[in-house]
């Protein structure tokens, strides 16, 4: 019998298991599929938002100023890439530009801070030279910021790894039921039992808030695609640049990510099925058009790869935290949304609270606000560079060009508390893989390191566990060796 | 730091043959940088016949065409480091590498030889939409598991790009006992050598699509079927022409591209048609002193020419050094100066029309140069019974008919030395109807 059992190992669940760290008790985590950071918390524009979009009132405009205010001392304890850049929403036509002033009005009611309308040509185009010539104002948010996601799901997960939180993979949760003191959980790998029942499951999370409650509610996944850009064009704005939202969301940004590339995206699309992370031909074209409407010359030849995330849109159009009324220890994470990854350390934090102190749970003395992390060879100075492969000759070893990540960051991420298992996973850790010959160069260099660090044979090394093995048989020759 | 007289990034037919040529200059203080396991760059994975006809009148396979060199390198004993990633150079010429066992170093050349090779597009640069599935290779990343590793990626494989590395691995499958469905290609004609489209495809029947391309891609984890369009004259897809494919692996042959990143560091003029350095009749770029030859330059589809352009940069390397020109000092003259005799007049400028894409050399800078000048050309369509000229000026010195030309088979002409005189300001190659 578990204290709690959180289903879903995204940022939310991991969240919610790095808050519950905190305490004593025992807590695993279930997850279908094989690592942590598998659904949406892999496919999204990682930006921290600042908080100006969300109707005042409601629990995102709460978490999401809640989880602003956190997320940068948060990532520096836990060596998360993390970069306050500020956002800009830009509009073409001052005509349109009480758009703006909604927006502020709507920041201000929730507290962001250093909120500024801007209206001076110069001053716009010194903050942001590449705006496009369109651009007559902005609303400046110098508290946006982004993130690393994988990261930052990562390392809250690690830390509740280390202070003894089970994880199980590839485990599936398939019905739930109440019992006495508790609920039931079966799953693809048997039966869980649990006093408390994290629901973090995703697109997913109304199916199992509706097998436990009367209230039902319903999630739509509505689709988010988009592009990114080789490293280094980053720079070609400071500055996350959105512009104004419409009722679908905060449409098409272009965007700095956490290392430098350049991310053009999302759309949003309304859509069925809840694997339906494919992208589009309509889709691809809509963020190419869009992008290149509030920012001029993007250098679409270095796109690198596309992606697509999904939206857990719930018909409330808001976040559900809690408990339902009609199910007391099933604790709601449903509909999380953007700004679901700004909000998540709040979300996390609050519900460990809510629950310790339900379950009477005693502080854990051990807990440590801090990860010791990874080496990044890359981020090192020549001097610690040098010193390291002094010490271990395998961060001597380039497996990735593209990124420069080294046979000794690649084993660190294969032996890690939450080690990876996948080329995937991998990279999600180390960046290997991420580059611009997206893995074309390194990958059998990966499956070989993966291999031999968890004693399996090459072909069984697959791309992000489950069916996706990336060796189909052995050649002529290989069979007679 | 240590300091060299040729340092050569890239242990490729390039780098060895360039290694080789300065070497019998006279140059002693040479070192030649090799990210891989061995010498021989892309050649140790290409284990199939073809290598060779020009440079040693026999057919050799990839390795063997490699060993021939890397034999020179090791009986002439150029210094060579493997497993050693160059990760920065600069326009001082200083380079940045690393390995196991002298870790993070930095040494100074008195010349640079970039020989880097090139990189397969991905499918990320054509944006084609879907899923994102295990099952999806670059054609040499398949290459390199087939043949180096003894693996193999799928069982029932749609080819998109017809590229000679997807040609050659369609063949190297099916003799693996894989099923190739097809070959799909978005132009009109193939990217690929005409040999290879015989000897890979014809002779084993699978057909080659034109004029297609990839429009779904099925399978959550594994892949399970592609669905390949016709496109009309604006490469989009037409509607209705759809048909779906069942298969578990999708090979990407859709081009090469020079592996510039370290070059790009350098500040050095690029050419955006090659993606590689602009270079003058000697391989030298615009910074003094560095040199570039082989794929990183423009993509070859020979390894001879490679190994000859080399070989010619390697001795145009030696040469540079022999002269002793000094390092540019810090803070001294602008290092983005073509190499140039003193005295000499403004280059002459290589001029592309008519369907031409581009020249290496793209100029010209002694006159006359001290040999004649071989220029190597892509052209951009198919042409049928067309011609070739090259003028100088205005005056048009050459004119050859060719039955076929395609965008997949590097073109090369020579300018006589003596045609070329002070006097001289244009050299123009250009396709000429019958
Ligand atoms: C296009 C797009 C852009 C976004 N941009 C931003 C942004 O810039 N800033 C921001 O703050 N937020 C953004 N978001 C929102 C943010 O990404 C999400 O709110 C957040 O990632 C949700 O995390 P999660 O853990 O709730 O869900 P997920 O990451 O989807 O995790 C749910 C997990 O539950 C698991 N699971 C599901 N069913 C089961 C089951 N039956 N058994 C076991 N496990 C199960 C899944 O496998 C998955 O791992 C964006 C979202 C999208 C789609
Ligand atoms: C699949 C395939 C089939 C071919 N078939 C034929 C054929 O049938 N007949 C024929 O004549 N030609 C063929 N070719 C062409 C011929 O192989 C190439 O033109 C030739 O290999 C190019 O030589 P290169 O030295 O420029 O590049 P490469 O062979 O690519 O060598 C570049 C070297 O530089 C190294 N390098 C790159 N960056 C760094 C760095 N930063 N630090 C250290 N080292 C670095 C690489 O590891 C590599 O070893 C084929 C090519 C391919 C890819």
């Amino acid at each position: 019998m578990f204290d709690v059992i959180i289903i879903g190992a995204g940022v939310t669940g991991a969240a919610a298991a790095w808050g519950l760290a905190r305490f004593q008790g025992k807590v695993c985590v279930l997850e279908k599929a094989e690592d942590v950071c598998c659904g949406t918390s892999k496919a999204n524009s990682g930006i921290v938002h600042a908080g100006f979009d969300a109707i005042p009132g409601t629990r995102k405009a709460y978490y999401n100023i809640e989880g602003s205010r956190m997320m940068e001392q948060l990532c520096k304890n836990l060596k998360v890439p993390y970069q306050r850049c500020g956002a800009l929403v830009v509009c073409d036509d001052l005509n349109f530009s009480q758009g703006l002033e909604e927006l502020y009005q709507k920041g201000i009611a929730n507290g962001v801070e250093g909120l500024e309308i801007i209206t001076d040509q110069k001053r716009l185009r010194e903050l942001e030279p590449n705006i496009s010539p369109g651009a007559a104002a902005a609303l400046y948010a110098p508290t946006s910021a982004v993130v690393c996601p994988f990261e930052l799901n990562l390392a809250m997960a690690e830390q509740a790894k280390q202070q003894g939180t089970e994880f199980y993979f590839n485990t599936e949760v398939q019905e739930i039921e109440a019992m006495e003191g508790g609920y039931r959980l079966e799953t693809s790998r048997g039966r869980f039992e649990s006093r408390y029942v994290v629901n973090a499951a995703g697109v997913y999370a109304d199916y199992f808030h509706n097998m436990v409650s009367e209230k039902k509610i319903h999630i739509t996944p509505r689709k988010g695609e988009y592009c990114l850009l080789d490293k280094g064009t980053g720079s070609h704005v400071f500055h996350t640049i959105f512009a104004l939202p419409d009722k679908m969301g905060k449409g098409v940004l272009v965007t700095p990510t956490a290392h430098g590339n350049l991310l053009l995206g999302p759309t949003a699309t309304d859509i069925e099925n809840r694997e339906g992370v494919g992208t589009t031909a309509e889709g691809l074209e809509k963020v190419m058009a869009d992008s290149a409407h509030h920012v001029r010359d993007i250098p679409v030849r270095q796109v690198i790869t596309s992606f697509a995330g999904l939206r857990a849109h719930e018909d409330g159009d808001d976040f559900i935290i809690g408990e339902p009324k009609d199910a007391p220890g099933f604790y709601d994470c449903a509909g999380i949304e953007s700004p679901g990854l700004t909000s998540a350390p709040a979300i996390g934090k609050e519900a460990a609270e809510v629950i310790a102190k339900a379950l009477c749970l005693k502080e854990n003395p051990d807990f440590s606000e801090l990860r010791k992390g990874q080496v990044h060879l890359s981020e090192l100075t020549l001097e610690e560079q040098r010193e390291l492969i002094r010490k271990d000759p395998a961060y001597g070893n380039i497996i990735c060009r593209c990124e420069t990540i080294s046979e000794g960051e690649i084993r660190d991420a294969l032996r890690s508390p939450l080690g990876a298992k996948s080329l995937d996973g991998v990279k999600r850790r180390t960046r290997a893989g991420m580059g611009r010959c997206q893995g074309g160069f390194c990958s059998p260099r990966v499956m070989e390191l993966i291999a031999r660090e968890r004693g399996i044979s090459q072909e069984e090394v697959t791309k992000a566990g489950g069916n996706s093995k990336v060796i189909l048989a052995v050649t002529k020759e290989g069979t007679r060796e | 730091m240590k300091t060299y007289d040729i340092v050569i990034v890239g242990g490729g037919p390039a780098g060895l043959a360039a290694a080789v040529a300065a070497k019998e200059q006279g140059i002693d203080k040479i070192l030649i940088l090799e990210r891989d396991a061995e010498l021989g760059g892309i050649l140790n994975q290409c284990i199939h016949n073809g290598f060779g006809l020009h440079t040693f009148q026999e057919e050799l396979t990839g390795p063997e065409y490699a060993g021939r060199f890397i034999d020179q390198v090791k009986e002439l004993g150029i210094p060579y480091l493997l497993h050693t990633m160059v990760l920065h150079i600069d326009h001082r010429k200083r380079v940045t590498y690393v390995n196991q066992q002298d870790g993070m170093c930095q040494i100074q050349a008195k010349s640079l030889i970039l020989a880097m090779g090139c990189r397969e597009r991905s499918r990320g640069a054509l944006n084609i939409p879907g899923y994102r599935p295990a099952g999806i290779f670059s054609a040499g990343t398949a290459q390199r598991l087939v043949n180096m590793e003894g693996y193999l990626p799928g069982k029932k494989v749609v080819i998109l790009g017809s590229g000679d590395i997807g040609l050659i691995m369609a063949r190297r499958m099916t003799l693996e006992g894989a099923q190739v469905e097809a070959v799909a290609e978005l132009m009109p004609y193939s990217g690929g050598l005409k040999r290879n489209i015989v000897q890979c495809l014809d002779d084993f029947q699978i057909p080659l699509l034109l004029s297609h391309t990839v429009v779904r891609i099925e399978g959550k984890e594994r892949l399970r079927s592609v669905t390949l369009a016709q496109v009309g004259q604006d490469r989009k897809p037409i509607p209705g022409t759809e048909r779906t494919y069942e298969c578990d692996t999708l090979l990407l042959s859709v081009g090469l591209v020079p592996e510039n990143e370290l070059s790009r560091e350098t500040g050095m003029k690029m050419n955006p048609v090659t993606a590689g350095p602009v270079v003058d009749e000697k391989l030298s770029t615009d910074i003094r002193g560095i040199f570039a030859c082989g794929n990183v330059l423009h993509v070859h589809d020979l390894v001879d020419y490679v190994s000859e352009e080399a070989g010619a940069a390697g001795k145009n390397a030696a040469e540079y050094v022999k002269r002793d020109h000094d390092q540019p000092e810090e803070g001294k003259t602008a290092p983005y100066e073509f190499e140039q005799e003193p005295g000499e007049s403004a280059p002459i400028e290589i001029v592309v029309r008519g369907g031409v894409r581009y020249t290496v050399p793209a100029l010209i800078h002694a006159r006359p140069p001290k040999e004649d000048v071989t220029i190597r050309f892509r052209v951009g369509n198919v042409y049928r019974n067309c011609y070739v000229a090259v003028y100088v000026d205005e005056e048009r010195i050459l004119r050859r008919k060719k039955q076929i030309m395609a965008p997949g088979e590097m073109e090369t002409v020579v300018v006589k030395k003596e045609l070329l005189t002070g006097q001289t300001q244009t050299v123009t190659v250009c396709i000429e109807e019958a």
